[in-house]
Order: C-alpha cells, then structure tokens, then sequence
C-alpha cells in the first residue's frame, strides 16, 4: 500500500475513531527501555497523560488519542486535543502535584520537560514516567514511534506506521537526488524588533531544510539566534522559510518579515520567496515531519518536483 | 538600651507596643492559616484528611492502594514546598528590613549588595551553559546544579563587593551602595551577553526562572537550607540593637558603643546567606523584600525589635499566599510564583502607602 492510502486510512482513523476500540484495551505489563535509556515497566496504559506536541500526535495517529486524559500547551495537533484535555502547562515549567492530579497510569513526556527537579520527583512516582527523546531526525521519529506503540500495545499500527514513515524519507531521499545544486536556505523563527530569529547549526529547523534538499546559509550559528538585518543580507539566500504563529490570520507575520529592508534585498525578498509554515508541523519531527519536509521541497524545486509526483505523495494535514 | 532610645521609645509606648503585639500576633495565626492551606490545598484534591493514614502507612510500612499516591503528594510535594515557602519569604523580608536598616533608606533592598545579581548571573550561566562549560559542574550535582549556583554565585558576588569596598578596614555605606550598583550592573551585561548567546528553549527556561517558583521543592532542598534558616535565627537577634543604633546614624550608633563596622559586616552577611540560599530555591522574587518590612513600619513603627520578627512573620504568609494561587489558579499547570505575587500584593501595598499618605502619616 503507498503512502497515500495509509494516510487516509490515519486520516479516517482521526476523524471518526473507528480502529480504536480494535486496539486491546491494555497492553498488560510491558517494560520499555526509554529514551533516556530507563527501564520502565508500564502496567496500565488505559490513561496517558502526553507532554510535548510529537508525543501527543503519535499516540493520535495510532488511534490511542482517546486514552489521553491530559497534554501539555506545546501538543496542538490535532487541533482539539488542547480543548478537549486537560493542560498541565508548558513542558518546561511543569508542576508535580498538577502531573499527578490529572490520575493517569502512565506519563509520556518528552525529553525535553522540566524544570529538572519536577521531572526528578514524577519519576520517583508511582505512575510510571516514560522519556521520549526530542532529536530531530528519522531514527527519532522511528524510535519514538516504536517506543509509544509498545507502551499502548499497538505494535502493528505502529509499524504501519513507521513503515511508512520510512517509505516516506525514501521518497524524499530520491527526490533529492534529483536536485542538481541545492537551494540557499534560511529558516525564520521569529521577527522581533526588525531583528530576525534564524535557526543555525543543531536545531531543528536545519535538520528540516536539509530533509527539503536545501542547504542552510545560517549553519555558521548554533541554535536558534536573532541576527540583524546586515547579516541577512550578507546570507544572501534563495528561498525564506518562516514559522507562521497559529494565532496569525491575517498574514501579519508575512508582512512584518518582508518589509524588513535586509530580507528585501536578498535573492529571496526579490523574489518572493518567502514560504510560510506551521510551527509544529515544520519543526516537530512527530510523524508527519516527512509530509512537512516534502511539502517544503515541492515549493522549493517546483521544476524537479512536478504536480504529478506531489499528487502521488499527497500530503498530510496540517 | 540606650538612654536616647530608651526616651524615644517612651513617647506614646503604650500604643506603639499594644499595635506591635497585635501586628506579631495577627501575623502568627495568618501564618498558621496558611500553612494549614498549603498543606491542604493542591490540584489533586487531597486534603489534610489524609495524613493520618499516611502516617500510620509511614510507620506500619503498610500501604493501601491510595496511600502511596497521598505520601506522595503530602509528605514529598506539599511538605517541602510550605517548608521552603516559609523560609523563602522570611529570608527576603528579613533580608530586606536589614538592607533598609543598614542603607537608612526605605527603596534599599538585597540587590544592593549585589547578592540577587550574582545568584542571577550564576543561575543563568547553568542554564545557558549546561551542554558546554557548566557540563561537569551540572554533572557533579545533577538536579541541584541550577540552585548550587546560585547559592555560590550570589555569596561571591558579596565577598567581591565586600573585599573591594571594605580596603581601608571600613565599609562606607555610600561607597557599598555605588560599588553595588556598578557590580550589580556588570553582572547584568554578563547575564545579557549570556541571553544573547542561549537558544530558544534556555531564553525560555531563563524568563521562568526570572519570575520565581517554589515548584522544584524537594527534601533535599530542605536539609540544605536548614543552616541558614539557623544562622539567620541565631545572629538576627543580636543584630536587632545595631540596627536600632543605625536607624540614628552611624556616628550615633558608633557613640551608643555600638562596633558599628562589625554589626554592618554581619548584616552583609546574614542577608547574603539567606537571600543566597532563598534565590536558589526560588530563583528571583523581587517583591517581598521591600513590600512586606514596609508594610511593618506602617502599621508598627521602626523599632527592629518588631520590624524583625514581623517581617519574617508576614513574608511566610505572602509567599505561602501567593503560592497557593501559583498552583491553583490554571491548575493542573502553575503560574510563576513572582507574577501572582506582584498581582496580588502590589494593589494591597499601593492601597495603604496612598491611605496612610492622605491620613497625613
């Protein structure tokens, strides 16, 4: 089965729930070793409390989104589970007593929660408290995938999953071998004061343009840094891909980036170039990170890649 | 006492004294409510109701299904977190009617000697740095890295303005309060240039860490800040007289018989060890220190005698206060301490200074 019919098999799967009263109820006692490299006997996963935004879309897309009784802020797809669970916060400023309070039997949470000493005291806990790990990159996603369906014993689905997963960096792997000389790219996270947040060296935003073929002209920096605008000039890239906020409607932030006088002067302002995406879609690296990156490479190589192959591929939602 | 004190005291005694016993014994039971409220309330709805059956699970080693869960969340979450609540808020209100006392003015408070500052400076280079050169100093003290530092950061911060400010064997209070100044601002580029380097995950977890929480509490935190709740419980009564002999001048103080270089040596300190201590369990709280000893001399007067212990009584009761509503109020997540503090105490303390400003106080 190709990439396009699974999809729709996850996205029926989404939308009306229908294979999740196939899973087994609970996957009775299984011990994983997590990606923290702990091992954690899990009893009882009938009750998940999911924290950091990959996790939560994995648990979704192997049908198990209803035994998620609580998230954190950063898990926004899909789009009601904010509204429909209950929050404990921002990952990274977590409180004890509020994880507790939500009475899950096991918690999923990415790498990167804190503060440090709360994730200490969760993990001396009764409730079993499993790390996923936050690298962005393929053996991650696979990783993380393997590792939540073991916990709410859905292995199958989970290979589907991954399966597909991997058939789909394939596809992406052929289509940049296609690409003669790759595009000069630089990924925006945010504009602040005129000044531009770029992502360099080791973040997740260049691990994603080198997924869409390009070459990041910002990999001189570690991390995500604001730069001024004469920098941006001297970048000089081809194609500017920028985070849009979910609370942009209005095109706000599209505008706040190409008035920049830096940003017009470069290949890219003279073109237009600018691509707008979802924050973590783009940058989430849950399962649809192979989707978000051919997305981003169907609008930078238009002429390699044409319309029918991004037929062919389809594209996730967003 | 002093026989200049002692005349001033007399004037209208009998009032200043009957308001100060009822200010200590308001502050004392608020602080008994609201330990009772910070023990009992909490977003898993256990209660106080409990504890018996937890401890008679502590001492029989028997545990029923629930059990396990309500030690948890009362013996190891709560209990920790009132503990260092209190000490926490007594320290910086204590910290700051010494800074007041000591600097004869009203606005002073720890951030003068710098303590805030380099607890701050500290704090933010652990997190910043935690991958490259703060990497074997948060591996030697794993969870405690980020509160190490700030302890270490905030007393070095004062020996360094101490040893500079102190060169011809006395300490000028206009010259600590300038040095302090100047060192308080380097420190804040040190911090600015480490901002400026950080990602966006450790400028995040640096603007949370600004803003105060207590809810990293754990027993070991406890244990440790126990000498300085003792250190400041021991000298704090024997710096009361200096202070009062400073409220005069130091010259004054100095004729009083009072070794005013010694008593100032102190009370930079006591108020570095406990803000030092307070800072790394808390991260940076701002308001307490200068709201609450002011709030005291309002209602009592300037004697340290009870501005001290008052302080110490009512700063508990804020922090406390303030954290029941941090966790409570978007429960299950929690809001940063410093932010429901200043909402909640800020109105309060306007409301008085303008109140007693247009009594004619």
């Amino acid at each position: 089965m190709h990439a396009f019919g699974t999809r729709a098999v996850f996205a029926l799967t989404l939308l009306t729930g229908a294979t999740v009263s196939m899973l087994p109820a609970a996957a009775a006692g299984v011990t994983v070793v997590d990606g923290g490299g702990r091992s954690v006997a899990v009893g009882d996963a009938t009750r998940i409390l999911s924290i950091g935004g990959d996790v939560t879309e994995i648990l979704y897309a192997l049908g198990a989104g209803d035994r998620v009784v609580g998230v954190d802020t950063t898990s926004q797809f899909p789009p009601e589970v904010l509204k429909e669970k209950k929050s404990v916060g921002y990952m990274r400023a977590l409180s004890s007593e509020g994880v507790i309070s939500v009475g899950a039997t096991v918690v999923l949470a990415s790498e990167a929660s804190g503060p440090p000493e709360v994730v200490k005291t969760l993990k001396a806990s009764s409730v079993p408290y499993v790390e996923v790990t936050d690298k962005s990159s393929a053996e991650a996603i696979v990783s993380k995938v393997r590792l939540v369906a073991k916990i709410v014993g859905a292995e199958a689905e989970g290979e589907k999953l991954v399966q597909k997963v991997m058939d789909d960096f394939k596809v992406l792997a052929d289509w940049r071998a296609k690409v003669g000389r790759p595009l000069r790219a630089l990924f925006v996270l945010a504009v602040q004061n005129g000044r531009v947040m770029v992502g360099g060296q080791n973040t997740s935003a260049d691990a994603m343009l080198k997924l869409a073929g390009a070459k990041n002209v910002a990999d001189d920096v570690t991390g995500f840094r604001p730069l001024p605008d004469e920098a941006i000039v001297a970048l000089a890239p081809d194609v500017i891909v920028a985070m849009r906020r979910s609370s942009d409607k209005d095109g706000h932030d599209l505008s706040q980036l190409s008035e920049l006088k830096g940003v017009q002067s470069t290949p890219a302002g003279i073109a237009k170039r600018i691509i707008m995406v979802d924050g973590l879609y783009t940058l989430g690296f849950g399962p649809r990170a192979p989707a978000a990156a051919r997305d981003l490479m169907a609008k930078f190589y238009p002429e390699v890649i044409g319309p029918d192959l991004i037929g062919k591929a389809g594209s996730a939602p967003q | 006492m002093t026989a200049a004190l002692r005349a001033q005291g007399r004037t209208g005694r009998d009032e200043s004294s009957a308001s100060a016993r009822l200010l200590i014994g308001g502050a004392a039971i608020g602080l008994c409510v609201a330990i009772f409220l910070s023990l009992s309330i909490g977003a898993t709805g256990i209660t106080l109701a409990s504890l018996p059956r937890v401890l008679s699970a502590m001492f029989t080693g028997r545990y029923e299904a629930d059990v396990a869960r309500e030690q948890l969340v009362l013996i190891d979450i709560r209990l920790p977190r009132m503990l260092l609540g209190m000490f926490v808020g007594a320290s910086l209100a204590v910290a700051g009617a010494m800074m007041q006392g000591m600097f004869r003015n009203p606005l002073a408070d720890p951030g003068l000697i710098g303590v805030s500052s380099g607890a701050a400076l500290a704090a933010v280079a652990t997190i910043a740095l935690g991958n490259s050169l703060a990497a074997p100093w948060i591996k030697t003290f794993g969870a405690y890295a980020l509160p190490m530092a700030a302890f270490v950061g905030g007393i070095a911060t004062t020996m360094i303005l101490v040893s500079i400010v102190s060169r011809q064997g006395q300490m000028a209070v206009s010259t600590l309060l300038l040095a302090g100044v100047a060192l308080a601002a380097l420190n804040g580029a040190l911090m600015g240039l480490i901002a400026y380097s950080s990602d966006d995950r450790e400028l995040r977890d640096l603007t949370l860490w600004m803003l105060g929480s207590l809810s990293g509490a754990s027993w070991p935190k406890v244990f440790a800040i126990i000498p300085f709740a003792l250190l400041v419980a021991l000298v704090l009564p024997r710096l009361i007289r200096g202070l009062n002999g400073l409220l005069l001048g130091e010259a004054e103080a100095f004729h009083l018989g009072i070794d005013v270089e010694r008593t100032k040596r102190a009370i930079v300190l006591v108020t570095s060890a406990a803000v030092g201590a307070a800072v790394a369990v808390s991260g940076i709280l701002g308001f307490v220190g200068i709201v609450v000893p002011h709030l005291v001399r309002l209602l009592a007067g300037p004697d340290h005698r009870i501005v001290l212990p008052a302080s110490a009584l009512m700063g508990a009761t804020l922090v406390l206060a303030a954290d029941i509503l941090a966790r409570m109020l978007l429960r299950p997540a929690e809001l940063p301490l410093g932010v429901v503090m200043a909402i909640l105490g800020a109105p309060v303390f306007l409301h008085m200074v303008v109140k007693r400003g247009m009594a004619g106080g």
